[in-house]
């Protein structure tokens, strides 16, 4: 038996129920979309990027066609640009980098997972990862006052000397040791995309299952067999992907390069001399760009460099994605 | 054990048997239920009386679990899963398009197998379910939270830490301040998933000796693997296997003489 | 196969390598560390924070430029973080099972690791160009769009993180998503919330190249958003480059404390998941 006063509050609460729900009902919408909106505000963004790059490098394209992409010539005074300078000078210095770092953070990866004492892995693993965090900037002025001068002082005479008179090489290291110049940067790059290329690599290790590791190990094999025929081959993947990443590091990194590569456009065999990279003209030159057409020139590097660093990403992403997929099922 | 040792005794089963009499709550009309293209459960009708404990038992796998997830719609929240049929809730078809999901989880409450506590206070948890229908002042709001943790029997253990994480509480406490958050928001039905499967024994006790209490009020559907339990706490048993419904009758019934020898089979162990 | 002593005996010699790479790597980077805390320390002093940045050959400090940065800084996280948690609340709630999730976080991840320069020529072209000069507000939404793919990518982390039972269990009093998102699954995820966005400021407090053509830079003291302003990491970049040794030594105080304020960040930001963890 329900008294008046109980149904009383029973309609109560249920209107009040009712309004809730119509509340609800917009407000859920509301958010959703506006969820939807700030998602689609990320592609949003990369199609600007695309865009405005596209149109700021119009004019560099009209006037010089593809032709821009191919040309040495790098002339503010006659207005005539050309980018396979700063192209160069990009991919030498990223090849330099990934050939020291690769081997090196696979090494201190390899050390971590598998050598080093239990006590010691977490610290210095943490440091690694700190250290991917330092800002490019303190890279370059350390490349600058110290790193250079160092150079010049040891590396770059010695190099000269031992490779003096025998061909190919000794154009490769002709001098005169300036300390700033392609190697330094090459240098310079291999430093900070060392840690960087270190952590992903101790992460793809760490997806390797360990039950195959353990299998592995009794069968008798030692802990480099385990590296190169187990662990290595089942991560190859991911480990390819996590260097493609740190290859789109140093193609598109601007300070720590900036600072020592001597910001001269030309090509010459010598990796002593000064040179350019892409995102080094840019910061360079930029600001002090006068005329349309020279800075209309420094976009369309910024664009030549978008799309290597995009394809490079793109395929570093698919390849960890690869890698997440076979971990994850 | 016997199967004869699982009923319980006379002067219970009296009262159980009352309790049949009731208005039908919820009612199914050949239900089934889809994840993709795989049919999950099979036309399956049944009537659930009002105030009363219907149990859900079954091998796993059998579909139980899929079927009290249909009593409030919690399936809506993953795609690919679609029910088919009709499901009425005091006669209103619940899936419906037009029923409004919210108002129908606020009217159609549930407890799950793992204890689920927010992320915030004791009071918090009961509080929250409370303010998302209600405008009430503090002293109101305090009123309800009592009693909700009250009627599920925790208000003793946790009225002086009020203010500290639910996360901070036992097991067995954790899923009755679930059942206290279900009950604070003032449903009509209340569905428990396996409530008990991942407490002690005392816990476990404890949670039943709630159900018995709460189904005065509400009308209960238990999905459990426990058998001993579904005798225990329920009025009417239903057997679930494969996604079919094998045997639904009075509890009683169902564990002492049941018409289908799959039923026999199952509540003697023979598998599951 | 080789024999045994041989495989031992190549092993050996293999994994002593590593070691030797890991003493070189690591050694390297805490050269570096010296070097700069060695410098550092030489170029600091209390005027460093007290006065503006100096013309050649004088003394001064760095106070304009911290300012410039922290402002920057500010504002970049005020616009970058709101938009990011929304974006990453889709993906990882409502959208989970779209297409469109897929897509954008392919996007997300390109962007999070795109040169940081192009997004100053895109801001350069999307604002310096329209409004006719460089500005404070050029450079912190530079640094905003440097913000946003970090703040999506760990908040869909960790909003995935959160079991789904809780979400069930939220939605099952009665709570719309919205409700279920902001009240449950945002506490829950929260720390690794913070941490994602402590991780974005220290990522952009050492930021320069979005920055040399948007913000610019700026000798005086000036916290106007609409004109060009001084920045830690444009003065470094300035100074050092200088042949001026007081500004040398400038930049240098200016680099000890951007990596200081990059590491404090970072070690915060660690400490915050891992007391987490052990919970």
């Amino acid at each position: 038996m329900v008294s008046i006063a109980e149904a009383d509050t029973e309609d109560l609460s249920r209107e009040s129920r009712q309004r809730a729900v119509r509340r609800f009902a917009t407000s859920d919408a509301v958010f959703k979309n506006l969820t939807r909106g700030a998602a689609i505000l990320v592609l949003v963004v990369l199609a600007g990027v695309a865009f405005s790059l596209v149109t700021g490098s119009f004019l560099a394209f009209k006037t010089f066609g593809l032709g821009f992409l191919t040309t040495e010539s790098w002339n503010p005074v006659k207005e005539n640009f050309g980018a396979l300078a700063p192209i160069y000078g990009t991919i030498v210095t990223s090849i330099i980098a990934m050939v020291f770092a690769v081997p090196i953070g696979i090494g201190i990866a390899i050390f971590l997972t598998e050598t080093c004492p239990r006590p010691l892995r977490r610290p210095i693993g943490i440091a690694v990862e700190l250290l991917a965090g330092i800002p490019s900037i303190i890279y370059g002025i350390w490349g600058l006052f110290v790193f250079s001068p160092f150079l010049q002082r040891t590396l770059q005479p010695f190099l000269i000397d031992t490779f003096h008179g025998i061909p190919f090489l000794s154009s490769l290291f002709a001098g005169p040791p300036y300390g700033i110049g392609v190697l330094t940067a090459g240098l310079i790059l291999a430093i900070m995309v060392l840690p960087f290329i270190t952590s992903i690599a101790r992460d793809v290790f760490a997806t390797v299952p360990a039950v195959l590791k353990e299998s592995a190990y009794g069968l008798g094999m030692t802990t480099w067999e385990v590296t190169t025929k187990i662990v290595i081959p089942y991560t190859r993947v991911a480990l390819i992907g996590g260097i493609m990443l740190g290859l789109g590091r140093a193609l598109g990194e601007t300070m720590a390069v900036t600072f020592v590569i001597g910001n001269a456009h030309r090509i010459t065999p010598s990796l002593l001399a000064p040179g350019t990279t892409i995102s080094a003209s840019i910061a360079n030159e930029f600001t002090e760009a006068t005329g349309d057409l020279y800075t209309s020139s420094l976009i369309a590097l910024g664009l030549v460099l978008f799309v290597i660093t995009f394809i490079v990403l793109a395929i570093a992403r698919l390849m960890l994605a690869q890698m997440k997929k076979k971990a994850g099922g | 054990m016997t199967v004869q040792s699982l009923v319980p005794p006379t002067a219970a089963r009296d009262e159980n048997a009352s309790r049949l009499a009731n208005q039908p709550k919820i009612e199914l009309k050949d239900v089934s239920f889809f994840y993709g293209k795989s049919k999950a459960l099979k036309d399956i009708s049944l009537t659930l009386p009002e105030r009363a404990v219907t149990a859900f038992i079954g091998p796993s796998g059998c579909g139980k679990s899929t079927l009290l997830r249909m009593f409030n719609r919690i399936y809506e929240m993953y795609p690919n899963q679609r029910a088919e049929g009709q499901i009425l809730l005091d006669g209103e078809n619940i899936l419906d398009r037009s029923q409004d999901l919210n108002l129908l989880r606020a009217r159609v409450g549930m407890v799950f197998q793992k204890p689920t506590p927010f992320p915030m206070s004791i009071y918090e948890n009961i509080a929250f379910g409370i303010r998302l229908y209600e405008k009430l002042s503090r002293s109101e709001l305090d009123g309800r939270v009592e009693q909700a943790l009250r009627r599920a029997a925790l208000w003793e253990e946790v009225k002086d830490k009020l203010s500290s994480s639910g996360l901070g509480l036992s097991g067995g406490q954790q899923q009755r301040l679930c059942i206290a958050r279900t009950v604070a928001v003032q449903p009509e039905v209340i569905l428990l998933d396996e409530p008990a499967s991942a407490l002690d024994p005392i816990s476990t006790a404890k949670i039943e000796e709630l159900i018995d209490e709460l189904k005065s009020d509400y009308t209960i559907a238990i999905v459990t693997h426990n058998m001993q339990q579904a005798a225990r706490v329920s009025d009417l048993t239903a057997f679930m296997y494969l996604g079919e419904l094998i045997e639904f009758d009075h509890t009683e019934k169902v564990f002492t003489s049941p018409s289908n020898p799959k039923t026999h089979e199952y509540i003697t162990g023979r598998f599951g | 196969m080789a024999s045994f002593a041989a495989r031992k005996a190549k092993n050996t010699i293999m994994l002593s390598l590593c070691v030797l790479a890991a003493l070189i790597g690591l050694a390297w980077l805490f050269v570096i560390l010296m070097d700069l805390l060695i410098e550092g320390i030489g170029g600091l002093s209390f005027a460093v924070f007290t006065e503006m940045t100096p013309p050649p050959g004088e003394a001064g400090g760095l106070l304009n430029p911290i300012m410039g940065s922290l402002l920057m800084t500010f504002i970049a996280v005020m616009v970058g973080t709101p938009i990011g948690v929304l974006a990453g609340t889709y993906m990882a709630e409502y959208g989970r099972h779209d297409k469109l999730t897929h897509v954008i976080r392919f996007i997300n991840d390109i962007l999070l690791s795109a040169p940081s320069i192009i997004v100053g020529l895109f801001i350069y072209e999307l604002m310096v160009r329209t409004m006719g000069h460089f500005s404070g507000i050029a450079g912190a939404i530079a640094l905003a769009i440097i913000v946003l793919p970090v703040v999506v990518r760990t908040t869909e982390d960790m909003l995935l993180l959160v079991p789904d039972s809780l979400r069930e269990a939220g939605t099952a009093i009665g709570a719309p998503r919205w409700v279920v998102i902001r009240s449950v699954a945002y506490k829950a995820a929260s720390a690794g919330m913070i941490t994602g966005v402590l991780l974005a400021v220290a990522r952009i407090s050492g930021e320069t190249a979005p920055l040399l053509f948007t913000a610019l830079n700026n000798q005086f003291w000036s916290l106007n958003l609409n004109a060009p302003m001084a920045s830690l990491p444009v003065t470094i970049f300035q100074f050092a480059l200088s042949p001026y040794e007081d500004w040398q030594s400038l930049a240098w105080a200016g680099a000890l404390i951007t990596t200081l304020a990059v590491l404090t960040l970072s070690i915060v930001a660690r400490l915050l998941t891992a007391r987490k963890e052990d919970r």
